[in-house]
């Protein structure tokens, strides 16, 4: 999606480039403790969980109802701390 | 310009499966950078935790273009990039430092002094976490006194380098403070950095759950608490002026701002701290605000000296 060109050098150089994509290090979701679980009667859509959420894994649907990527949350909790109405439950995994 | 969330595009940000730990306050403050710039912007980072968030070749977790260098080189790397993208006519590229505060306070200072003073046209991020987390928590220049940390076990016995005041010192036309718990605030900082000509600072405070031992869930609650306490003053100094930015101005008053321990005691590195240290720590939030003070009032004309060259 980016704009800026990254062109592999052609002559000369051979230098290792990377592509940004999901699943740089695998399912990070591995990595959970405790996942979070919305409730989307009590959701008002404010997109806060959205905006905070550091891993990108807040998803947003037409709505704007927010649902979660849980082959990468990594359990953080930070979603549940940032909800107003406390519609993000933090549940231990099986 | 205020940051309606609803009009941001549902695409990614950042790169989700990255290699950060969960509620790293890096990969919060890389989704605003993306959100304030887009697809406009590359990314020159040093050595730190964001070299390694990247992840394993041939995939990359950080959503930009990035040239990765090395410690004292980030600012005058991101010079020459953007040298280099005006000889090809692309000057509507952003070129953006992206760079820890061991990177920024110690390391790197020099380079970032000399492109500043050139005047350089970049945007340089310092991403403050208050350590060298990336080789696991050592002290920097801009830890703060008192937080223990790998190489300040009985807690760190200095006060926090003082880089945005560095970089005011510059006479550079923008400099200003940011933090992970106001991102509305960043974002619109990071676009009016990048309608202005020249060179560009923001120092963007980073609570990081691993360094300073706290609950990942806690990360935007302690950076909003730095602000509150009157600990991380929000600013922005633009053409000479300075002003406090909304989120930090009733913290003005020291009787508004919230007791400092309700920061301090959330975070394992502040835990030793005895009342004498909170009081010190108390004296600088004071001495920090009373020069801000000055800075405010300061009688500076509009611009910098440097606008007054070739006139
Ligand atoms: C010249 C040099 N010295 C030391 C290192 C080792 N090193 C790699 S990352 C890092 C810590 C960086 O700390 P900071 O800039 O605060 O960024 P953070 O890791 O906290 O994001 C160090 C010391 C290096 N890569 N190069
Ligand atoms: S738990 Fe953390 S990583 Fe998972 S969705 Fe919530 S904020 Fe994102
Ligand atoms: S923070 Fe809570 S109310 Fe707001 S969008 Fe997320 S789940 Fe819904
Ligand atoms: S140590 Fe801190 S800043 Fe570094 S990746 Fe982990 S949470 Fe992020």
């Amino acid at each position: 999606m980016s704009n800026v060109n990254v062109e592999e050098p052609k002559s000369l150089f051979i230098a290792p480039v990377s592509k940004p994509a999901p699943g740089s290090v695998g399912k990070t979701g591995t990595w959970r403790h405790e996942k979070p679980v919305i409730n989307e009667e009590k959701c008002v859509k404010c997109l806060l969980c959205w905006l905070y959420c550091p891993e990108d894994t807040i998803l947003r649907r037409e709505d704007d109802m927010v649902y979660v990527d849980y082959d990468y949350c990594k359990g953080c909790g930070i979603c549940a701390k940032v909800c107003p109405v406390n519609a993000i439950d933090m549940v231990p995994e099986g | 310009m205020p940051v309606k969330l609803r009009d941001f595009p549902r695409t990614h940000f950042n790169m989700p499966g990255n290699a950060a730990c969960p509620g790293c306050p890096e990969t919060m403050g890389l989704r605003y950078v993306k959100m304030a710039l887009g697809d406009k912007a590359v990314l020159v980072i040093p050595a730190g935790c964001s070299s390694v968030i990247q992840g394993i070749s041939p995939k990359s977790g950080i959503n930009f273009p990035i040239l990765n260098i090395v410690f004292a080189a980030a600012a005058s790397a991101a010079a020459g990039m953007k040298a280099g993208f005006e000889m090809l006519g692309r000057d509507d590229v952003q070129v953006v430092v992206w760079a820890g505060d061991g990177g920024t306070a110690d390391i790197g200072l020099q380079a970032m002094s000399g492109a500043a003073e050139r005047g350089d046209d970049i945007i340089y991020i310092c991403v403050d976490n208050e350590a060298y987390m990336n080789t696991g928590i050592q002290r920097s220049g801009a830890t703060p006194y008192g937080a223990w940390t790998t190489t300040t076990w009985t807690g760190k016995k200095e006060h926090k380098k003082n880089v945005p005041f560095i970089m005011i010192a510059h006479d550079v036309p923008y400099v200003a403070t940011a933090s992970v718990g106001y991102p509305q605030d960043f974002i619109e900082k990071l676009r009016k950095a990048a309608t202005v000509k020249g060179f560009k600072y923001i120092h963007l405070h980073a609570p990081c759950p691993v360094g300073w031992r706290f609950d990942p869930g806690l990360t935007p609650e302690i950076a909003q608490l730095a602000v509150k306490t009157g600990m991380w003053p929000l600013f922005e100094y633009h053409n000479g002026k300075l002003k406090i930015s909304s989120f930090s101005r009733l913290y003005r008053v020291k009787e508004k701002r919230v007791p400092l321990k309700e920061y301090l005691k959330l975070q394992g590195r502040f835990r030793h701290l005895k009342d004498s240290d909170v009081k010190i720590l108390e004296e600088y939030i004071d001495r920090l605000w009373a020069w801000l003070d000055l800075l405010e009032k300061a009688p500076n004309p509009s611009g910098t000296a440097r606008d007054l060259l070739g006139k």
